[in-house]
C-alpha cells in the first residue's frame, strides 16, 4: 500500500503550485491515472482526503481520469488500446504487442483555483 | 464577491522527484561502469537464497556487491553475509518498496568504479515497488513454483516492468504439481518476449545459464558506456 505516500506527494505538489500563485484555496486536481502505473484508485481516493487535511486542499476533489494502456501494434503499425492490462496483444490482429505508449501516467494534470 | 475558479494546467509526474534520483543514480552506474541488477518478488519467493547463491558463485570471477531491503530485521543481509561479498541493509520500517534516494543513501562510501556488479533486493511485494525506478540497468522478476501459475495474470505491472522472469524452487515443482507451461504463457501474456529461466537455488540447476546471462548483459552494456582501454 504505497497509495498514502503518492497522495502526500501530490498534496505536496500542489500546495507549491498554490503556493506560487499567492497561495490561492485548490478546490480539484486532475490525475492522470495510467492501467499500468501500479497505483489502485479506490485506494488512492480515500488517502487523498486523509493526506489533505490542514493543508490548502483541505475538502478539495482528485478527479481522476483512468488510462487504459494503449501500444504500438508491430503489425498493424498503429496504436492500439488493449482489452485488458492482463494481456498483451493486438485487439485487431492479435499479435503480441509490447511497446507501450499510453499507461503508466501519475500525472497532475492540472488544478481548479479558487480566486 | 463569488471566489472564482481557474483551471491551471501542471502536467507534473507525481513521482519526478524518484525519477530525478533514478536517473542521476544510473547515470553515476554507467559511468563507473558496474551493472546494477533488482530483484523484485512476493515475500518468500526464494530471493534472498537465490541471491546468495548467485554471490557465492560469481566471487570468483567478479567483484559483486548487494544492497538488500526489508521492513525490519537484517536477517537477510547476514544471510547474504555469508558469501563473503559487501552487503548493505536498508531497513525501510513501515515503508513497504525501496526508493531511489534509499539507494543513493545506501551506496555512500562504497566506491562503485570497483564493482563489475551490484545487486538490489526490494521488499518483497509485487504490487509497489513497480512504480518506483531505482536506477538498475535490469529488473528480474521471481515466480516461486509453490505460488501460482496464475501470478503474472494478478500482477501484471511488476512482470510488465521486469526485463527477466526467474522461476525458483525447481526441485520442488514436481510435487507441488506447478504447470510451468501455463506459467510461461501467463509471463508472455502480460510481457511478450521476456526471457524466462528456471533455477534451484538449493541443488544449484539452471544457475550456470542465469550467470551467463549476467555476463552477456554486463557485456552488451560495457560495449554501450565504455570504450576498454587497451594497454
Amino acid at each position: 500500500m504505497h497509495e498514502l505516500s503518492i497522495a502526500m506527494s501530490i498534496v505536496e505538489m500542489a500546495e507549491e503550485e498554490s503556493g506560487q500563485r499567492g497561495g490561492a484555496r485548490v478546490s480539484a486536481v486532475h490525475l492522470k491515472l495510467g492501467a499500468l502505473a501500479g497505483v489502485v484508485k479506490a485506494a488512492l481516493l480515500s488517502s487523498y482526503e486523509m493526506a489533505c487535511e490542514g493543508t490548502v486542499l483541505q475538502g478539495s476533489r482528485l478527479v481522476i481520469e483512468e488510462l487504459p494502456v494503449v501500444a504500438h501494434c508491430p503489425k498493424c503499425l498503429e496504436p492500439r488500446t488493449l482489452d485488458s492490462p492482463q494481456w498483451f496483444i493486438c485487439p485487431e490482429c492479435k499479435s503480441p504487442i509490447s511497446e507501450i505508449v499510453q499507461g503508466r501516467e501519475l500525472q497532475v494534470f492540472a488544478l481548479e483555483l479558487q480566486e | 464577491m463569488i471566489p472564482q475558479t481557474r483551471l491551471v494546467e501542471v502536467r507534473q509526474n507525481v513521482l519526478k522527484q524518484n525519477d530525478i534520483v533514478a536517473r542521476e543514480l544510473r547515470q553515476r552506474f554507467h559511468d563507473a561502469g558496474v551493472c546494477v541488477v533488482s530483484l523484485v518478488s512476493s515475500p518468500g519467493s526464494g530471493k534472498t537464497a537465490f541471491l546468495e547463491k548467485t554471490l557465492t558463485m560469481m566471487r570468483p570471477n567478479y567483484h559483486v556487491a548487494a544492497l538488500v531491503g526489508d521492513l525490519a530485521t537484517d536477517n537477510d543481509a547476514a544471510r547474504l553475509a555469508r558469501s563473503r561479498a559487501p552487503v548493505r541493509q536498508i531497513t525501510t520500517g513501515t515503508l513497504c518498496h525501496l526508493e531511489a534516494a534509499m539507494v543513493r543513501t545506501a551506496l555512500v562510501g562504497w566506491e562503485l568504479d570497483q564493482l563489475d556488479f551490484l545487486f538490489i533486493e526490494n521488499v518483497g511485494n509485487l504490487v509497489c515497488p513497480a512504480s518506483y525506478d531505482v536506477g538498475e540497468d535490469l529488473r528480474l522478476v521471481l515466480l516461486s513454483v509453490t505460488e501460482g501459475e496464475d501470478k503474472p495474470l494478478k500482477y501484471p505491472t511488476i512482470f510488465n516492468t521486469s526485463d527477466l522472469a526467474v522461476l525458483t524452487k525447481m526441485d520442488l515443482a514436481e510435487a507441488v504439481e506447478f504447470d510451468i507451461a501455463a506459467a510461461h504463457s501467463n509471463i508472455q501474456r502480460v510481457r511478450p518476449g521476456m526471457p524466462v529461466l528456471r533455477v534451484s537455488s538449493k541443488s544449484g540447476a539452471g544457475m550456470d545459464e542465469w550467470l551467463q546471462f549476467l555476463a552477456s548483459a554486463r557485456k552488451s552494456r560495457l560495449g554501450h558506456s565504455t570504450v576498454e582501454q587497451a594497454f
